[in-house]
């Protein structure tokens, strides 16, 4: 599938700002938000920002943009008309949540409440970006049980790290939030790999065969392509990347992403101060930056059935 | 809405599509794209079409394929569009309600004042039935003539989709596939008719029929080699010509 670049930053955007609204929200029903008077606002502010620039992002690739606002109206069918919605009604509690940290510099009891409703919104909304992918059947490679507890982990992963990375350089002394942080990249990096492993081990149920309906005569070859050079389907759904590009990509992402913001933060947290501060920026930045690689190669190496008609033997 | 109609006894409208006298000459996609660039969803932008690489709407493309090998091997040409499935993802993956299944007739549309033009309904096609349209910025796709099959203008017999109008070997066939008595459900019942990819399980109206089985061929005598052990003048001149 083509990477759509708008798409891309949309998802590793909106995942990482849905991964601090979600964590702000759960630190604050556990009543344990530190009492800082400017950490909570100001990762608020940049949990809704990475979320906005993201739907804002999405609206790119769309022939209408004008027309996005009809997006949320399907949403009894159509999981990325449920995202939009959700999407739209998170603002609702997560606004609450940042009035009462900014006016009343309080995050309890109500405001708490809305903290929490906040973080349910952050999961949901991931929940139906990963569902848009998961229930497309054309595309096995996204349509398998590993494309939600990825888009969750990631999310989660991304998000703690850039609390830990804000929370260092507001002085928050709250090593435990750290750790948790430098925990989350091992399930999300496992899942990583459960997913790389899926994917490169299960083929298609659809084959040039079943998609023709000739497999009873025999093996089917394409002689002749309709049209000569690449139309829409071609360019959409027809992108290849070479498999040693692939597994290079791979690499990188997996350092990037998992590898590197592990050590660092480890290494961060034991000497401290300034360098705690040098570090878990760096590997929130990292890890952002290994997610929008393994964004890319997400849709990169998706096939899609349509290309089985022309000369695709697998999808 | 997106949401699928709920009356499956309803008419479905569909093609069916004789894979053994289809001889590829690409009269339906031709026709099809002449008719709808004038019709409901026109226009069928193309761009740079007489540069290198062209590029364009189309709702109906044929592919040849050679299917086996050996003596059983065949080139089967396979004309490719919206088979209006019963269970089409493609409406329920809409955002917007930009498509829609027709109660009516089960036809698959696309209301082009509602598309904003996400794609995903191509993503979740199968059959690659939906073509955007890059200069319009919608989604395009089959209508099944819409404008033809109910246009009063025309004598009941021209009534058809273009691409069945104009096959010029009669291999495409249109009707109502909810009617196990109408003329293209016997027609699929007598010859096997198929529909592709069914372990997707979104159920397409339209059917192919696949190629007939070649009837058991005679081994043909003019194509056993003589015989080089051949006595008399037969013999001698296979012998010197065998040198």
């Amino acid at each position: 599938m083509h990477p759509a670049l708008s798409v891309i930053l949309f998802t590793t955007a909106s995942g990482a700002g849905y991964g601090m609204l979600f964590w702000l929200g759960v630190v604050a029903v556990a009543n344990t938000l530190p009492p800082d008077r400017f950490f909570a606002p100001v990762s608020l502010a940049l949990a809704l920002a990475a979320i906005t620039g993201g739907l804002i992002s999405s609206t790119f690739h769309l022939g209408h943009p004008e027309r996005a606002w009809r997006a949320i109206s399907q949403w009894r069918s159509s999981w990325l008309s449920r995202e939009g919605l959700v999407a739209l009604a998170t603002y609702i509690p997560a606004g609450l949540f940042g009035i009462g940290l900014v006016v009343f510099h309080r995050s309890d009891g109500f405001w708490a409440a809305c903290g929490g409703l906040a973080a349910v919104g952050a999961v949901s909304s991931v929940v139906c970006t990963a569902y848009i992918y998961r229930s497309l059947k054309p595309i096995q490679r996204w349509a398998n049980a590993w494309v939600l507890p990825n888009y969750l982990a990631l999310a989660a992963m991304t998000g703690a790290l850039w609390l830990a990375a804000l929370g260092a350089l507001f002085g928050i002394d709250r090593p435990a939030f750290a750790w948790l942080a430098a925990a989350l990249v091992v399930p999300a990096a496992l899942l990583k790999l459960a997913y790389w492993r899926y994917i490169d081990g299960t083929a298609s149920a659809s084959t040039a065969e079943s998609a023709t309906g000739l497999g009873a005569i025999g093996q089917v070859r394409l002689l002749d392509p309709p049209h000569t050079s690449d139309n829409y389907l071609l360019k959409e759904m027809g992108f290849r990347i070479a498999r040693r590009h692939a597994s290079r990509l791979r690499r990188i992402s997996f350092i990037a992403a998992f590898g590197l913001p592990v050590l660092l933060m480890v290494t961060g947290l034991y000497i401290g101060g300034t360098t705690l501060i040098i570090l878990s920026s760096t590997a929130a930045s990292l890890s952002t930056f290994g997610v929008l690689i393994e964004r890319w190669l997400f849709f990169a190496e998706a096939k899609h059935t349509v290309m089985l008609y022309y000369g695709g033997s697998r999808a | 809405m997106t949401d699928l109609p709920n009356n499956s006894a309803a008419k479905k409208l569909g093609l069916v599509i004789d894979l053994d006298t289809c001889v590829g000459c690409h009269a339906c996609a031709v026709h099809c794209k002449e008719w709808n660039s004038g019709g409901v969803a026109a226009p069928l932008t193309d761009i740079a079409p007489y540069d290198a690489d062209p590029d364009g709407v189309w709702f109906n493309r044929v592919h040849s394929y050679e299917a086996g090998s050996g003596a059983a091997g065949r080139t089967v040409h396979f004309p490719r569009s919206c088979h209006h499935c019963e269970t089409p993802a493609c409406v329920t993956v809409c955002p917007t309600g930009a498509s829609y299944k027709r109660a009516e007739d089960g036809i698959v549309l696309v209301n082009e004042d509602l598309c904003i033009g996400c794609k995903l309904c191509s993503w979740a096609c199968p059959y690659g039935a939906r073509e955007y349209d890059y200069d319009s910025g919608v989604m395009k796709k089959c209508t099944m003539c819409i404008d033809r099959i109910y246009n009063d203008a025309f004598a009941v017999e021209d009534r058809v989709p273009a691409c069945v109008a104009t096959c010029p070997v009669g291999a495409r066939h249109f009707g109502d596939l909810g009617n196990p008595e109408s003329d293209v459900s016997k027609l699929v019942t007598a010859r096997g008719g198929y529909a592709p990819m069914p372990e997707l399980d979104y159920k397409p109206v339209n059917r192919y029929l696949p190629p007939r089985a070649r009837p058991a061929q005679a081994a043909d005598a003019a194509l056993v080699p003589a015989e080089s052990d051949a006595a008399g003048i037969l013999g001698w001149i296979d012998r010197m010509l065998s040198r």
